[in-house]
């Protein structure tokens, strides 16, 4: 029996940081991403913070 | 947030998963989606149905400390940038009455007839990537927090020394409104603790400590801020010393004692603790901050159990040493705080990481489902005409408009020649923004825009994108920096900030009246990699490239592959080292589309991002490789210590020998009985400046594994902070339980060891008994950590920048942890700073991540920034050459004469071959003579104004 073929998407459960940057660099390695969010708004917690260490930098 | 405008991103919110079925290469995921009440395509986020709510909300966003309406948005630059509706709260939608947003909105955007939906995706692979959740409340009353309202959070704190946060960034008591005048941080609250069962470490409070006890002393400078600690855990790379700084700069109290409760007494914070020395004290606070640590998320068993994985014993997703991002179900991975508390650059490392895991297991179906975007062809009759100048004030919120009278910056630059439109705006940056301004492009045929906002180095792509969306050329633009060089640096002088704001503004136009057009280009990349250094991140970036269906050269300087890993017995949590590395090994030096190179070094490196052509030296003999992308994976070497007798004494050893001698076993351990252990040695001061991360948890497993051969072993750990961050944690408590003994010892006052013919004694200051101890050691271990490989020569031929300490430099500490300013070179493991084995992994699976993009997508395009040789005014002097950083100017002969000309892809537009040209030869795109003098010229304008 012939092999299914694979899908080329993939799904991504959580938009923090963490789920935002590998949606990026999956679409960027050519595949299709779900980003799936319990929240309105992606960015998560990190986007709450107004600097982040060391630099000071602003988390937005 | 890129993430909005990719087309190959499907943002889902309000959505959960309900199911996961199949297998790896095709699951079906049932996800649940909760309708927003507004239409996301028609909403323009005006804020009308918000102002209209007659419904109160307390703002989750800021931490319940704002209130909101039913309909809103959680910050203004958030993704997707429409408004939503909270059902919860909503009259509408639980009482059908009301309906007044909907009667107000003039877009027509909200729709109550939406209901929820089930979705079925087709996936090959699942991330997971919840993050980590909150805790409990009922944790936090012990330390009074929900009973007095000057005890708050850390993440509420860090809302109220935001510019855009409840308090407009003051810093005030909730209870009184008032300036605290003295604010205590405590620390380890929700973890360390086993009373509310997070035994673990959550491993970021001790920076967020820091970084808001700054921020606080920026704010204020005359508040008093302490820090209570059991350990200060700054281990990240870079972090100690911006704890050391932070310390220094800002007079922050540190004081090593943890506080059991919080009480009040006449409206003030008491807080009751014991110090080292034993001694008590009661101290007064007008503010406590609570760091609360990290939790698994909310639901976490449900979600393990809809999507099938294990989760470990504090209800985190269970991951072991050698894959740190899988999960126990296959083509199901896991990245970020979810396996773990860590902070923002472990996640996206991690989240690169996942990207190339999942990308081994696609790799055949790679761009079956992706779409491409295509802009529309450029406008070139714009740049002929004659310039139509649009001007955009950013509000950015307050943080502009707080301090600098935007309106008047906007009527002055009215008044500019050429400016045909002006206009202010809340948020230049937000999508609807964005959409706003293509069409202003549109409608008034604008040729030049000028943005006065913030930084072009943040978001000058972001509207570059915007004006190619409607066929302007993207290098008609030019930013002011209104926000950085106007509000904030002169926030206490708004009226010369108004002033100066005019002036950038009027400079910027100036310039954009020279702006030329500038075409993009791109170069074909050769799809193969080279990676550098055949230890485990090494291997593992190779390994992953080759299994992402890329050819790889693996080189190694030394005769066997293994690295440093290769002295490993056991992981940290007991698992076999030699067979992750016989692993790797095998599967490395089988796998067809790796060439490994034994005895090889780099010698050379030229050529650019998808062209490199390296020089490789094999043991004398010479061969040249072309490839795609590098990988730096070189390495550290365990520091070799010259102090406490190591070397003269066979009894003194590292904790690499150390663990050697223990997998030998109980005859290797004989009349072993007293083993004294030295932490941070050569690290965190004497001759490594840092911190090396894995040598406490190092030092607790040896103890460990000793105390399973001999439990009747007396071991001693002297220490200056344990830094056994995340689950280690539970090897500390494991060792305390068994009766290590701990003794902290102080920078100033450093243990010392005696050596009394063959007998070695450490005498060391104990802190509670209030004097010097001594204790005879039949073997000193040294907890020496890790130095840096000699980088320098490669930091050299790679161009690719070094820290202060010797390891490679990522591009961005936070958001680019595995890219150098090089582009098309990754790095990996110790090259790039100390870290655990685990960690190596994941970072090595980034780099390949990160490395693969260039390869997949088979084109590079390059930013059109770049020098330009005028050939008749070149007098091939060679300057620029000597001077480019980036090898990416050379000469070259034409009719027998020397002439200077720049390899576009490798450029990176610095400008020092154009400034240092002595017949002004060189011009850099978008930086032309022309264009800067306007520039200076215009800024005299006001100047001379002045003089008159």
């Amino acid at each position: 029996m012939a092999k299914k073929e694979k899908s080329g998407s993939v799904l991504v459960v959580g938009g923090g940081i963490t789920g935002v940057q590998s949606a990026l660099d999956l679409a960027d390695l050519g595949y299709y991403v779900y980003l799936l969010e319990k929240k309105a708004s992606i960015g998560g917690v990190m986007a709450q913070l107004d600097k982040t260490f060391p630099t000071n930098d602003c988390a937005i | 947030m890129e993430a909005g405008r990719s087309p190959n991103i499907e943002i889902l919110t309000n959505s959960r998963l309900l199911s996961l079925e199949g297998e790896p290469g095709n699951f079906t995921a049932k996800v649940y989606q909760e309708p927003r009440y507004i239409d996301e395509d028609k909403c323009t986020a005006c804020g009308t149905c918000k102002m209209y709510c007659p419904k109160p909300v307390v703002d989750e966003y800021n931490e319940r400390l704002d209130i909101t309406r039913a309909p809103h948005i959680d910050y203004a630059q958030a993704i997707p940038s429409s408004y939503y509706i909270d059902p919860r709260y909503c009259l509408r939608v639980n009482f059908e009455t009301c309906n007044l947003c909907a009667q107000t909105c003039t877009a027509g955007a909200i729709d109550f007839s939406q209901k929820p939906k089930e979705l079925a995706l087709e996936v090959g692979a699942v991330v997971m990537a919840p993050g980590f959740g909150k805790v409990d409340n009922s944790v936090l009353q012990k330390f009074g927090y929900g009973k007095y309202l000057d005890v708050v959070t850390n993440l509420e704190f860090e809302r109220l020394t935001c510019a855009s946060g409840p308090t407009e960034g003051h810093i005030i008591r909730l209870s009184d409104n008032k300036k605290p005048k003295n604010i205590a941080f405590l620390q380890c609250i929700g973890s360390r603790d086993e009373t509310c069962g997070n035994g673990y470490c959550s491993s970021i409070c001790c920076m967020s400590a820091i970084k808001e006890a700054s921020v606080a002393k920026e704010h204020e400078p005359e508040v008093d801020v302490s820090i209570f600690f059991m350990d200060v855990r700054t281990q990240g790379k870079g972090f100690d010393d911006t704890r050391q700084r932070a310390e220094e700069k800002y007079g922050i109290n540190v004081i090593k004692a943890r506080v059991p409760r919080v009480e009040q007494i006449s409206g003030k914070l008491a807080l009751n603790y014991v110090t080292e020395d034993g001694k008590s004290h009661s101290d007064i606070f007008d503010m406590v901050v609570l760091s609360v640590g990290l939790e698994s998320p909310e639901g976490a068993k449900e979600m393990a159990k809809i999507s099938g994985i294990e989760l470990n014993h504090y209800d985190f997703c269970k991951t072991i040493t050698s894959k740190p991002l899988s999960t126990s179900r296959e083509g199901v991975l896991v990245a970020g705080a979810f396996s773990g508390p860590k902070d923002v650059p472990e996640s996206v490392t991690q989240a690169s990481g996942v990207a190339a895991e999942v990308s081994e297991i696609l790799s055949s179906a790679r761009g079956t489902k992706s779409v491409h975007l295509a802009y529309p062809d450029e406008d070139k009759t714009l740049s002929e005409e004659k310039p139509r100048i649009g001007v955009f004030v950013c509000h950015c919120g307050v943080n502009i408009a707080g301090v600098v009278d935007v309106k008047a910056v906007r009527d002055y630059a009215a008044t500019l020649s050429d400016v045909v439109y002006y206009e202010n705006v809340m948020y230049s940056c937000s999508q609807d923004a964005l959409k706003m301004l293509a069409q202003k492009i549109k409608d008034n045929r604008l040729n030049r825009v000028v943005i006065a906002a913030c930084s072009p180095r943040t978001h000058e792509p972001l509207f570059q994108e915007t004006m190619k969306s409607v066929g302007v050329n993207p290098a008609f633009f030019e930013m002011a920096n209104i926000r950085d060089q106007c509000s904030w640096v002169h926030a206490k002088e708004p009226d010369a900030a108004t002033q100066k704001s005019k002036d950038l503004v009027r400079m910027a136009v100036a310039k954009a009246r020279e702006l030329e057009p500038l075409q993009a280009q791109t170069v074909d990349v050769l799809s193969k990699a080279l990676v550098i250094g055949g230890g485990v991140a090494g291997m593992t970036s190779a390994l992953s490239i080759a299994e992402q269906g890329f050819e790889c050269a693996l080189i190694e300087r030394t005769d066997k592959l293994g690295g440093n890993a290769g002295r490993l017995k056991l992981t940290n949590f007991g698992e076999d080292a030699g067979k992750i590395l016989s692993d790797l090994m095998k599967k490395v030096s089988k796998h067809p589309k790796i060439t490994v190179k034994l005895n090889t070094e780099l010698d050379e490196l030229s050529g650019f991002v998808g062209n490199f052509i390296s020089k490789l030296n094999s043991a004398g003999n010479s061969e040249i490789f072309e490839h795609g992308v590098v990988v730096i994976a070189t390495g550290g070497y365990e520091y070799q210590p010259s102090q406490y007798y190591y070397g003269e004494s066979n009894k003194v050893l590292t904790q690499l020998q150390l663990e050697e001698k223990i997998s030998k076993g109980k005859t290797a351990l004989k009349n072993i009985n007293n083993i004294v252990m030295i932490q941070c040695v050569g690290s965190r001061g004497d001759d490594l400046k840092y911190c090396s991360k894995f040598c406490c948890a190092q030092a607790v497993k040896n103890a460990l594994a000793i105390k399973k051969i001999n439990p009747d072993a007396n071991i001693y750990i002297l220490y200056r902070d344990i830094r056994t961050y995340g689950f280690n944690e539970d090897l500390y408590k494991e060792a305390r339980n068994q009766g290590v003994i701990f003794i902290s010892y102080n920078i100033e006052r450093k243990p010392e060891a005696i050596k009394d013919g063959e007998n070695i004694r450490v005498r060391v200051f104990d802190a509670l008994i209030g004097e010097d101890i001594e204790i005879p050691a039949d073997i000193l271990a040294l907890s020496v950590g890790v130095a840096p490989a000699d980088n320098l020569k490669l930091s050299n031929i790679i161009k690719a920048p070094l820290t202060g300490d010797g390891f490679f430099l990522e591009a961005h500490a936070k958001l680019k942890p595995v890219e150098v300013a090089v582009d098309g070179v990754y790095l990996a493991g110790h090259a790039h700073g100390p870290k655990t084995l685990d960690e190596s992994i994941a970072q090595a699976k980034a780099a390949a991540g990160k490395a693969c993009i260039p390869l997949a997508k088979g084109k590079v395009s390059v930013a059109p920034i770049v020098s330009k040789v005028d050939k008749d005014a070149c007098i091939g002097c060679g300057l620029c050459e000597s001077l480019c950083p980036y090898k990416a100017i050379q000469l070259i002969k034409i009719d027998k004469k020397k002439k200077a000309e720049t390899i576009t892809a490798s450029c990176k537009g610095c400008g020092i071959c154009a400034s240092h040209c002595p017949t002004l030869a060189i011009s850099m795109g978008g930086f032309t003579d022309e264009a800067i003098m306007s520039q200076i010229h215009a800024f005299a304008e006001s100047i001379n104004k002045e003089n008159v």
